[in-house]
């Protein structure tokens, strides 16, 4: 029950800054040339002008901005999120479509870079100055540099072309038909190129903040009492400076979901996934309001409650958070 | 009695580029049975190098270059890590400073004390927690149960040092190391802590070796005494010939400098009012619009009086809302009622331009000589920043600044160094010229001394008394420090949970205490009944005019 409360009170305090988006987005979109219909005629190849005015009046588009915004937000609030006149059916319907392929791969994301840059935080704090730790945060300054559309379509070149160990793009084999196991690992080879591709800057951040953490928390004075102790290196790491360390990497996680999501359009776009990101993308270039808003409103949601997770994950990993409430 | 650990000959050796070459000298040190050693010394004298290079914990790239420490036959710098692991914690226990640093901040009470018997016994988990139990009842922490499923935040600080002796005393080791275990502590916890150690020590015959700074600490605890300057021994003997025949000058020194529990016979102080606090009020709420709200009443209802050109002495433990008093005062804060009466003004009334313009006539001095000073700035600027916001010019705000570092006993010439460049008591002499360039008619200075060495302790009170009869300063003095309230103060207000439980004349206020808050913390002052001795007192003029 208190853990409901406190979603329901976090969603509350979300629900100013979800407003002043969406309203800052559907502004600034009017401020783009042409609408919805432009970009529908330019498909069909143009049309006449009485049924541009015809379509116009059909989409509401002929009445002021402002009946508009209001028009969508009342919408909002009976959790309608409207119709996309570009693929003809509920905005609900077609953000649902897609939610799997970004949801999989920003978990896969995440995971791997949240894994990968701890272990070798840890090994490049352990090994502190040494020839380990220079390999390590060299590495890690490479990934944090290179652009990843840059990685995606290296490794694009080298794993699926020149050596054709796994797919180019798309999110599974076409026509495949492919049930059960087969269709797991299909998904799975689908998935490798495109996770690391948007994994490796986040592992680097968190290689570093990792390294870091590790290195402060090292220096405390509860490490020396643990020292003092007469326990082992080994179990002092594990059990007074690990989970003190991952406190700042747990709090990163929340704060890097929103920019994951804005990376996974890149990758998206590169490796033709059918998610979120390409989504967003088709809809800004086809003026698809109602869909734009939609995944904007979408991704919101998960960001929040994502950050949410965190807190309580916060919460566990950290007693004096929890007393408190 | 026998001798369990002996260190003989023992240098260690600091990383190249530091301030000198050896933290420690040529130290020998026995430590016997059923004894506390008290080891005292300044900063920097390599008191906790010292214990640090027992138990193999020195910092990094400070390592023991010659010598030998002498345990149960065996050299401990010649050990193996394994084998020196297997003593630390089992054979020589350790208690350090400041127990919420010193305890894990994420796991429980009863896990860290049980880890003791987890890394050195095969101890089941029942037998564990049965003595778990038994330890946190032994150093008398209220509701073992309960402690031992407490995280460190949730017990208060003297509570938390209990369960670090617990700890510490875990698998009874012959031998205890405590490195300044009551300093961070309230004057009345430290008196429970001290005892629990005495008590504890007794019963089980151990060998202390009570690292300290505070000399009524080693009168109230220590049955022999090693002092230390700058990394070498310079005397050491019995507790009673230490305490009242010292041989060497620095001890004597040392001595001199602490300040005496009786103080000096009253000076006649005006009876006009400098500042009146009337009936001010603070309340800290935390929480927002959906949270739980907290509410904590910081001050409440106070009513002082400080006497023009005299001292008024706060004093409390943490917690009693004397520095939330006096950030209202200087208007750091805003307090909630009351009046603040400087002259004819009330400041608590002021706002903006009228409040800039009063306020400058009171001044603060902070605690902290590290933190308070902005590590950016050249200290003349830091000094002059005041005057030129008041609309002195540059040039003169400066030409002033030379004049007051001059005033409290700097060289004008160091008005465009950094603080970093400064030591503590050069800082808090900086902090003070900052103070005084707005030529205040009061000045608060919460906890001036409290951050500093004994030795330097002495010479800034001297010079705040100097200052203050020298500028007609009216003086309102925070502290903790019953010793240091009753050398400078001639109003002692003693506070408690936000409130003034007593006030009066200090000698009054020292000699007849009437609330029993007070009488309790005066009992708790360490060392009350050890003054130190007339001859090192001649001293103390010594130490004052080299101020």
């Amino acid at each position: 029950m208190r853990l409901l409360t406190l979603a329901g009170r976090r969603l509350l305090a979300a629900l100013p800054a979800l407003l002043i988006i969406l309203a800052g987005l559907f502004l600034l979109l009017q401020l783009a040339p042409g609408d919805t219909v432009d970009a529908l005629v330019a498909q069909v190849g143009g049309g006449d002008p009485t049924m541009i005015e015809e379509l116009r009046r059909h989409y509401a588009l002929d009445q002021s901005t402002s009946a508009r915004l209001a028009d969508y937000l009342w919408r909002l609030v009976h959790l309608d999120l409207g119709h996309s006149a570009i693929y003809g059916k509920p905005v609900i319907d077609v953000i649902v479509e897609r939610l799997p392929a970004t949801l999989l791969l920003m978990g896969s994301a995440l995971s791997f870079a949240f894994a990968a840059g701890m272990v070798l935080g840890i090994l490049a704090a352990r090994r502190v100055n040494r020839w380990p730790d220079t390999l390590i945060s060299t590495l890690g300054l490479v990934f944090y540099a290179t652009p990843s559309f840059w990685f995606g379509l290296m490794g694009m070149f080298f794993f699926a072309v020149y050596l054709g160990w796994l797919p180019a793009g798309g999110f599974g084999t076409i026509g495949g038909g492919l049930q059960g196991w087969a269709l797991f690992v299909d998904t799975l080879r689908h998935l490798v190129l495109p996770t690391l591709t948007l994994a490796l800057i986040f592992l680097a951040i968190y290689l570093r903040i990792m390294r870091a953490s590790m290195l402060e928390v090292s220096t405390l004075d509860f490490v020396r009492t643990a020292r003092a102790k007469g326990l082992a290196e080994g179990a002092v790491v594990v059990r007074h400076v690990l989970r003190n360390a991952l406190l700042p990497m747990v709090t990163l996680i929340g704060l890097q979901a929103g920019t994951m999501l804005g990376g996974s359009v890149v990758v998206e776009s590169v490796f033709a996934l059918p998610g979120l990101g390409r989504l967003a993308y088709e809809s800004v270039m086809q003026r698809d309001l109602n869909t734009l808003l939609g995944v904007v409103f979408v991704s919101a949601l998960l960001v929040i409650f994502i950050n949410f997770v965190v807190d309580l994950l916060y919460a566990k990993l950290d007693p004096r958070i929890s007393g408190e409430h | 009695m026998s001798t369990v650990l002996s260190i003989q000959d023992l240098s260690v050796a600091l990383p190249p580029g530091a301030d000198r070459s050896h933290a420690l000298r040529h130290l020998n040190l026995d430590l016997r049975a059923n004894e506390i050693l008290c080891v005292v010394g300044e900063s920097g004298s390599g008191k906790s190098m010292s214990a640090g290079a027992i138990l193999g914990l020195l910092p990094e790239r400070v390592r023991a270059e010659s010598g030998r420490i002498e345990f149960d036959g065996r050299n401990l710098l010649e050990l193996a890590p394994a084998e020196l692991r297997a003593i630390r914690g089992a054979r020589i226990g350790m208690i350090f400073q400041e127990p919420m640093t010193a305890l894990n901040p994420l796991r429980t009470i009863g896990d860290q004390i049980g880890e003791m018997f987890r890394a050195h016994t095969r101890l089941s988990r029942r037998e564990i927690e049965q003595r778990v139990l038994a330890l946190l009842a032994d150093v008398h922490i209220p509701d073992p149960p309960a402690a031992a499923r407490a995280y460190p935040h949730q017990l208060s600080g003297g509570q938390r040092q209990r369960a670090m002796i617990a700890m510490a005393l875990a698998l009874e080791p012959g031998v205890l190391i405590a490195d300044e275990p009551t300093t961070a502590l309230d004057v009345t916890t430290q008196a429970q802590i001290l005892k629990l150690i005495r008590e504890l020590q007794e019963r089980r015959g151990t060998a202390v070796l009570f690292i300290t700074h505070d000399f009524g600490v080693v009168a109230e605890i220590a049955d022999r005494v090693a002092v230390m300057q700058h990394g070498v021994l310079v005397e050491h003997g019995a507790a009673a010939q230490i305490l009242h025949a010292p041989r060497h000058p620095y001890t004597r020194a040392l001595i001199a400098a602490v300040p005496p529990l009786t103080p000096p016979p009253e000076r006649a102080v005006s009876a006009a009012a400098a500042l009146r606090v009337e009936g001010v009020s603070k309340t800290y709420r935390s929480g927002g619009l959906f949270t739980g709200r907290r509410v904590v009443h910081a001050v409440r209802e106070t009513t002082l009086e400080l006497p023009q050109g005299g001292t008024l002495g706060i004093v409390g433990e943490s917690g009693s809302g004397k520095s939330t008093l006096a950030r209202c005062i200087v208007r750091l804060l805003e307090p909630d009622g009351g009046a603040i009466r400087l002259g004819d003004i009330d400041l608590a009334g002021l706002r903006g331009r009228a409040l800039r313009e009063h306020s400058r006539h009171i001044q603060m001095v902070f605690q902290d000589p590290y933190g308070s000073l902005n590590p950016r700035k050249r200290v003349g600027d830091l000094v002059a920043q005041g005057p030129i916001v008041h609309g002195v010019p540059r040039r003169e705000a400066l030409r002033r600044a030379r004049e007051l570092f001059e005033l409290v006993g700097l060289d004008p010439e160091a008005t465009g160094r950094f603080p970093h460049e400064f030591s503590g008591g050069q800082r808090q002499r900086i902090g003070l010229a900052r103070a005084l360039a707005l030529q205040p008619r009061v000045l608060v200075a919460d906890e001036p001394v409290s951050a500093l060495d004994v030795s330097v302790q002495a010479q800034v009170l001297a010079l705040l008394a100097d200052l203050r009869t020298r500028l007609g300063l009216s003086l309102l003095f925070i502290t903790h420090d019953l010793r240091v309230a009753a050398q400078i103060c001639d109003r002692i207000a003693v506070m408690k949970n936000g409130q003034v439980v007593e006030h009066g004349p200090a000698a009054q206020v020292f000699a007849d205490p009437q609330h029993p808050y007070t009488r309790d913390l005066l009992a708790a002052v360490p060392g009350r009944h050890w003054n130190p001795p007339g001859e090192a007192l001649a001293e103390r003029s010594v130490v004052r005019d080299a101020a």
